[in-house]
Parts: structure tokens; sequence; C-alpha cells
């Protein structure tokens, strides 16, 4: 009988003689894969005798969020709270990129830039527009600083708390190098920390220069990888952000190392609750809003990030499935990727067969962005409904009325880290009885 | 942190007469505000800027063909990302001056610190002393005159544009470069991965002769030494490992 090795199973195995091989890490596209505490760890209490449900479709639930209201004169104001979280043009093609700020214009959320600049097809489709402000500053222009809705300075991501972004070249097409200022075809490492300041004291001094810049219009969001949480969500708010946008370890990425993936940062369950938690000892909490990503993928997240203390989410992996990364039609062609559908990672390699994470003209041109747009906004309207039928079940006219109390975990790791009982005890773990 | 809304109250800003703002008396806000008035440059083209006592964001997001003179000392930012304008600091520049500019001109009569015109697209820097470490971090297209030294990892991943150093170069000079390109008269500490001394052809003669003609600078072109990248690092290779 052949016993496979816990520790040297075929997958180890394989990463060994591959790096034999070829002599350089592997790198893929996506978040975490190995099995982390997570959101299906929790489960909602509904109502019954001790509290009273809303009625489905007849009593109100409503799902609207304003982000960005401390300091701005124009803060956003989007109907769900499901929003796209930050991805290049580069990283993806520019019909993607159309899709999602279709799909978001049309259920009135917001869309977000990445490494490497705004692109006019993502500008004109997307009603609410976040700038992200990165390390690089490729593409950095005051002009679409001035054009953007929200300024997003990102400091991490999830997939790599520390690390900086990195294109291969093989997507360094003529536009996205024109765009970044390089020579076509590099494999580009973008910087891991900004070029003009360094820690807290610096930041808000950055955030005034965006501020003045842009003439207090905009709401001032600052993105952080989960890994301290609790300290980089009291010094960001303390800096002077409007919105921290946090992202846990199974957020995803366009290309990172495996290993960076799989060993660096903690998980969104975790991370989550640290935020809140920094935020209220501030008194900041609901003041500055908390956006959460990182392995969020239908309504009873959404609805478990809200009940933790979130303000929104932000989606990006499912966002792509949604516009059809992975779809099942395509299985013969991953496969002579070496892959299947269901298990495509390698975003970073450019040869995606559903015309997403390329910038192949004739793989992009299979995104038809106003069909992948409606498929995004139906599934983003269908995480909102689902949370909806949650929220109604505990009792809440308002998706933000949701509360840790409505919340049990399945698992003694969840309930430590979400602090939420034990389902059918009182314990929380770490907490005093 | 709230915004100031009440508007400047300048001396007299015309298109003839220098408008003049105390920051002992208004503040940066203010300052800023009527900087970026759509109809700045036809009414009130020239500007002075007293009493600046080092504070931050002065002069930011310009986007008008207006001058701007400040007679003091400046903190982190001052210029950043101008377009357009002339920016002219009569004294020191903190962190960051003329950080991403994308055209115009700024000018430090003084030293300046750390990554002054880091990742500016375009437009000329000017640092009259001395320029603190990463000068020109990650500039995009930006050409730069130094009249003094540079700090260490000056240039670090300098994607485009120019770099003159009129004195000495510290550590690290133009690690993991990409096409900008550096000049040196005096000395270079040490060079950073991926960087080399290339030959000066004529072409590198005329174009440091141009640029140190509109910075100002009374050197001699011949007296620099160029420095440009190895391209040997562009692609990930198992060799170069030990390089990064």
């Amino acid at each position: 009988m052949l016993r496979e090795s816990a520790t040297f199973d075929r997958a180890t195995i394989a990463d060994i003689q591959r790096a034999a091989e070829t002599g350089i890490y592997d790198i893929r596209g996506g978040g975490a894969k190995r099995r982390v505490p997570h959101f299906d760890d929790l489960l909602f209490l509904g109502a019954s005798m001790s509290r009273y449900p809303l009625e489905g479709y007849r009593e109100r639930c409503d799902t609207d969020v304003v982000l960005g209201d401390r300091n701005a004169t124009y803060p956003l104001h989007l109907s769900t709270p499901v929003t796209i979280a930050g991805m290049s043009f580069g990283a993806l093609s520019g019909r993607a990129k159309e899709a999602l700020g279709r799909g978001a214009s049309e259920v009135g959320t917001s869309t977000t830039t990445g490494d490497g600049g705004m692109t006019p097809e993502e500008r004109g489709q997307s009603k609410h527009l976040v700038y992200q402000y990165l390390p690089s500053r490729y593409g950095m222009n005051p002009d679409h600083l001035r054009m953007a809705d929200a300024i997003e300075i990102v400091l991490g991501q999830g997939a790599k708390p520390g690390g900086g972004g990195m294109l291969l070249g093989q997507k360094i097409t003529e536009r996205v190098a024109g765009m970044r200022t390089l020579p076509m075809g590099v494999d580009q490492r973008s910087a891991c920390r900004h070029p003009d300041w360094t820690g807290p004291d610096d930041l808000e001094i950055k955030i005034r220069e965006l501020r003045e810049i842009t003439d207090w219009e905009k709401p001032v969001y600052v993105k952080i990888g989960a890994s301290r949480t609790y300290f980089d969500v009291k010094l960001a708010a303390k800096a002077g952000a409007d919105v921290i946008v946090l992202d846990g370890m199974q957020g995803g990425t366009a290309a990172t190392q495996d290993v960076f993936i799989e060993h660096v940062g903690i998980p969104t369950l975790a991370a989550l609750p640290q935020a809140v938690q920094a935020l209220q000892e501030e008194g900041l909490h609901r003041k500055v809003q908390l956006v959460v990503s990182g392995g969020v993928r239908n309504g009873a997240d959404l609805a478990k990030c809200m009940a933790l203390g979130a303000d929104a989410v932000a989606i990006g992996t499912a966002a792509l499935v949604a516009l059809g990364d992975n779809a099942p039609h395509l299985d013969e062609e991953y496969r002579k990727l070496g892959s299947a559908a269901g298990f495509y990672d390698d975003w970073q390699a450019g040869r995606d067969p559903a015309g997403i994470t390329t910038q192949d003209p004739e793989l992009a041109d299979r995104l038809d962005p106003v069909v992948g747009g409606r498929r995004l906004a139906n599934f983003i309207r269908v995480m909102t409904m689902e949370a909806q039928v949650i929220a109604r079940a505990c009792g809440k006219a308002h998706l933000h009325s949701l509360e840790p109390e409505d919340l049990v975990a399945l698992t003694i790791e969840a309930a430590a880290m979400a602090r939420v009982p034990l389902a059918g005890t009182s314990w929380i773990p770490g907490q005093a009885l | 942190m709230a915004a100031l809304s009440t508007p400047l109250d300048v001396q007299e800003p015309s298109s003839t007469t220098e408008a003049v703002v105390d920051l002992s008396i208004a503040d940066v806000r203010q300052l800023n505000g009527a900087l970026h008035a759509p109809d700045v440059a036809e009414k009130a083209p020239s500007w002075r800027v007293t009493n600046p006592d080092g504070r931050h964001g002065i002069a930011v997001g310009l986007d008008a063909e207006v001058t701007v003179e400040i007679d003091g000392h400046v903190g982190y930012y001052c210029a950043g990302m101008n377009k357009s304008a002339t920016v002219t600091v009569h004294g020191n520049a903190g962190v960051g001056v003329a950080e991403n500019m994308m055209s115009g001109t700024v000018r430090v009569r003084g030293n300046a610190s750390q990554s002054a015109g880091a990742t500016a697209h375009g437009g000329l820097l000017v640092v009259e002393g001395s320029a603190a470490a990463r000068c020109g971090i990650s500039m995009k297209g930006v050409d730069i005159v130094v009249g003094g030294d540079v700090g260490h990892m000056s240039a670090f991943m300098g994607q485009a544009g120019r770099l003159v150093v009129c004195g000495d170069a510290g550590d690290a000079l133009g690690d993991s470069l990409y096409e900008a390109r550096i000049y040196v008269q005096g000395s270079v500490k040490s060079l950073g991965a991926d960087c080399v001394e290339k030959e000066m052809r004529g072409e590198h003669l005329a174009e440091l002769a141009e640029l140190l003609a509109a910075a100002g600078m009374a050197c001699d072109p011949a007296g620099f030494r160029r420095y440009g990248s190895a391209r040997q690092l562009y692609n990930f290779h198992v060799d170069n490992a030990s390089a990064y």
C-alpha cells in the first residue's frame, strides 16, 4: 500500500522538483490557498423568541454606505457596501477594467485603479472611481488625482504585506510600458516602500499634501495588508485617513511569489476585529470607515464583515470570477496551459483564456465589457440581497446594524479570532467568562 | 484635520502686481486654494510667499503658468505635483520637494532634504546647494540639476530623465536603474546594482551643456562622467540572483 507523507506530500515534492529545475521561485496569482479560519467558520443567530425578524421582501433593509465623510467635501455615497478592489491595468486588460467599471456603476458602487495609473476606459465607465497612490507611482498624474472620486494610499496588500508589485515582462506591452514609463518587456518590480515618506508622522504630512492638491474635496483611504493590524489601523487613523482598507491574506494578487502569498500576513477573520478594536479605542469607529477585503465571496461573507464592524467590503478575485475567470467552458484551454477550470491562477503569465488577466489583444477581445459588466452587476446584487436576507433574519433594518452579538463560531480558532462565542456556549477564547 | 475655507485676503493680486501671502497670517490651505483658482494665471500670475517657516505642502498641485517666490525655508513636499508653474524657494527645502512634478521649474536656492524630485515625470528641478539621500528616486522623466552633492541611493529605480550632480554622489548611485541618465562631476562613492559608467559621447556632452545652462550652473560638461543602466537585471535570471 502506497503511503503519502504528510510532510513531503506530492505538492511539496513537486515544488522541490520545480525549484531544482528552474532556479526560480514560483510566481502566481490569487490569494492564499491554504485552509485558514474564515467566515465559513461563523454562523448567524437568526431571530426567534428573544429577537424578532423583519419580513423578507416587505420590511426595509437598507444597504447604502457613505465612505470618507470625515474630512472630504465630497464623500462617496454608495448604494451597496460591496466595492471593487484595486486591480491594475496591466495586470488586467483594458476591457476587463472597463467591465469592472460598468458593473460597479450599474449597482451604484465604486471601483479602484491599481499600479500603473488610470485608463480612459475605467474612468469613463466608473461613476465612483478610487485612484490608488502606490509606492511605484507608475502613471501617477495630478490631473487623474483631480479626476478621481477618492484617493487610496496603498501601504500593502493582503497577499503580500511588505512586498511591492510585480508585473512580468510578457504583460509589459507598449501601452502598459508607456503608462508606467518603463522599457517594454522588463520584469517590472515595483517598490515596496513609498519613495518620499516613511512612518506615520510622514504619512500625516503626505495625506495633507494630497488633500491640498485636491482642495480637500476627496476622501483619502489608506490600504494596509493584514499583519500587525491593530497598530497599523491606529496609526493610519491618527495620521488622518478617512477610510481604512484592510486586506487579509486570502486577498488576491496578479503576480507574487507563492511563498509570500502563503506565509506572510494573517487571515481576514483574524484582522478585522483588531481593526475594529483599534478604531473603537480611538473613538473613530464608524467615523473612519473600514473596508475589508480578502476572501469575500458571497452575501454571507458580506454580512459577517458587517456584523464584525466593517462599513463595506471590497472584492477582487470574486469580481474576476464574475466576469468569467475560470469559466467551465474554457476548461480545455486551461488544460492546455497545465491547469483546469476552477484551478487557473497563472494570472501573471498573460495567457488567460478568459481574456481578463492578459494584455494579448486577441485574448482580451474575448471579454465583452458590456456582458462582463452585467455579470458583475448581477453578482453584486446577489451578494447584497443575500446579506439582506441574513440581516432581516437577525431583525436588522440596515446591514450596518448587524453586530457581533448576532454571530457564533464553529471552531475555537474562529471564536478566538472573531471574538464571538463558540456555538452553543458563552465562551470566547481569551476573554473572561 | 479640518480644511479652512476662509478666502485668502492677499495684497491686491493683479496681472501687473505681485500677490503677497504672509504665512504668519494666512495658512497653507488659503494659499493653495488661491493658487488653484481656475483663472489664477490671468488675474495674478506672480506670487510671493513670506514667512513659510518650514510649513509643509506649500504651493502643491499648481496647474497654471504662475511664478511663486518663497522667501524662506519650506517643509515637506513644496511644489509637489507641479504643472507649468515656476516655483523658487529662497531657502532650504524639506523632504520631497517637487515630488511627482509634471512640468514647470522648481528651484531651491539652498539645500534639499531627502527624495527631492521623487517620481517626477517632467520639468526642471534645480537645487543650488546639495540634496540629501534618494534624490531623484523613481524619477520618470524630470531633469534634476544639483549644484552640490547628492546623498546615497540617488536615482534609485530611475526610469527616465536626467540627474546632473555638480558635486559628489553618495553610496549606491543609480541602484536598479532603468533608463534615467546620470552625470556626475565629482566623485561617486559607489554605484548601485546594475548601474555602470558609460561612454560620454557628443550627444551627451550637448544635452549636459543644455541642462547646465538651463540650471544656471557654470560647469564644464567635459568634467563630468556619465552613468546608466547595464540593463542586466531587466529580466530575472537565476545567475543574476546575487545582484539583487
